[in-house]
């Protein structure tokens, strides 16, 4: 079942095209990893996909559902009620975190299901309890952002992110701004969220990461997709140049 | 005239000042945030003329405002109204710190970074509830230092409202010093001015305290 089709998105910037008719599709239970260097699209494809960019062209779907169609060469947007509606299917996990700094971090958790979902309070509040615990976070559950590690920060928002019940789960280069060792923590719950089935994009810098967990790996490189194929595959034996010259860079270190 | 004379004549210029002060606070405060959202408007032309009007509002003498609000009517339209006199000074003051405060909320709001209302966006806020909930609580912590300024200003100038013979604690001084001879109404209305003030800032202070549980 395919939760996620984009096709042919090309994006804009003044004169500077970032995304040049990228295609990505992404199937329920996988793990897909969007790799590429710095400027390559990669987080603008993924801010499109999340809504927080309008497209130039191309079409958007979450299981069928589009958010962004072609019409006689023009993309257009679904109705402001729709596009609600398919933002209940996808969550984002930001590289800053962007936590609210004035909400506890159960409130944090719990306020978008209850403002938003319209969650019993007490039902919304064991549920955020229920994600805290499982991010290893239960007992910060009082405390406030400025008062938590990065890593602890991205594993709140993660729970955050989680506590929407999205079908699709996004991270946005979700260690780029920890250090080695919060890295790891982190990269350890998306990896267990792999296990679980939870479906994910991931763009990350992370090759060995990538690697191991996810099971497709799309390479981007100057607006377009260059290469895409199985994990093991594009990493490990890449059939285009500009791949094999990416990753060699990265063993050379 | 004795001590205790003094302060008795005094006396309603103190509930004059306080009226004045609270009224404009209160109003510009209020205002101030209409302003905020004209100055940002995506109609070209509102945002236009909202910047000429803050621009017009800090670049004149506050007092020379005060009588253009009082006398303006009369000389542009010919009207005199009855009983205008208060209404001009509130006119005057709320205009003129309607658009400093318009200016210190618009300040908050470009220092909340956009990751937050982002944030808000992909978990499925509105509009209005990310602005309340989410955006509004940051902007009030981040700009209370410089609000706190303001309505310190604000308590001090509420003497130039004797421009327009508005019986004050400071005409009240001016007045019965001359009369009497005497330097100490100045230092009464010095030592009322201080005290409020000192009033003002120890509540604000109170305020930062209450939200500096979080830092952003």
């Amino acid at each position: 079942m395919t939760l996620l089709e984009m096709k042919g998105i090309h994006k804009s910037f003044g004169d500077l095209e970032v995304l040049k008719g990228v295609d990505l599709t992404v199937e329920k239970g996988h793990v897909v990893s969007v790799i590429g260097p710095s400027g390559g699209g990669k987080s603008t494809l993924l801010r499109c996909a999340t809504l927080l960019e309008t497209v130039d062209a191309g079409s958007i779907a979450y299981s069928g559902e589009y958010a962004v169609t072609m019409e006689s060469g023009r993309a257009v947007y679904a109705s402001p009620a729709a596009l609600k509606s398919v933002r209940r299917r996808f969550g984002l996990v930001f590289q800053n975190f962007n936590l609210f700094p004035h909400w506890s971090v159960l409130r944090n958790v719990m306020d978008a299901p209850v403002s938003v979902l319209k969650l019993p309070k007490a039902e919304a509040r064991d549920r955020a309890m229920g994600f805290l615990e499982k991010m290893g976070l239960a007992d910060k559950a009082g405390a406030y952002p400025c008062q938590l590690s990065g890593g602890q920060q991205q594993r709140v928002s993660i729970a955050r992110a989680l506590a929407m019940d999205p079908e699709i789960l996004f991270f946005d280069e979700p260690t780029s701004a920890l250090d080695p060792e919060l890295t790891v923590e982190v990269l350890r719950v998306i990896r267990s969220l792999a296990e679980e089935h939870m479906t994910m994009v991931v763009v990350t810098h992370e090759m060995s990461f990538a690697a191991k967990v996810s099971d497709h790996v799309a390479f981007m490189d100057g607006g377009v997709v260059v290469e895409s194929g199985p994990a093991a595959q594009v990493i490990s034996a890449p059939t285009q140049e500009r791949t094999r010259k990416f990753l060699e860079g990265f063993n050379q270190l | 005239m004795s001590l205790t004379t003094m302060l008795a004549t005094m006396l309603p210029g103190v509930g004059r000042t306080c009226l004045l002060f609270f009224l404009t606070a209160v109003l510009s405060l209020i205002l101030g945030i209409f302003v905020m959202f004209l100055r940002q408007s995506r109609i070209k032309p509102v945002a236009a003329v909202t910047k000429i009007y803050i621009s017009v509002m800090r670049g004149t003498p506050l007092m020379l405002q005060l009588l253009v609000w009082y006398f303006g009517p009369f000389y542009l339209f010919g009207w005199s109204i009855r009983g205008y006199r208060f209404t001009a000074i509130l006119l005057g003051f709320v205009f003129n710190y309607a658009a400093y405060f318009a200016e210190i909320y618009r300040s908050g709001m470009g220092s909340v970074p956009v990751g937050q209302n982002e944030a808000a966006q992909v978990l499925g806020y509105s509009k209005g509830q990310a602005f309340i909930k989410i955006i509004l609580p940051q902007v009030v912590k981040r700009i209370l230092p410089a609000v706190t300024n303001e309505v310190i200003t604000l308590v001090k100038d509420t003497s130039l409202a004797f421009a327009l013979a508005y019986q004050d604690v400071f005409s009240l001084a001016k007045q019965i010093s001359a009369s009497q001879t005497s330097f100490m109404p100045f230092l009464i209305a010095g030592i009322f001015y201080y005290i409020m003030n000192y009033a003002v800032a120890f509540a604000m202070d109170r305020c930062e305290k209450a939200l500096s549980y979080y830092t952003i």
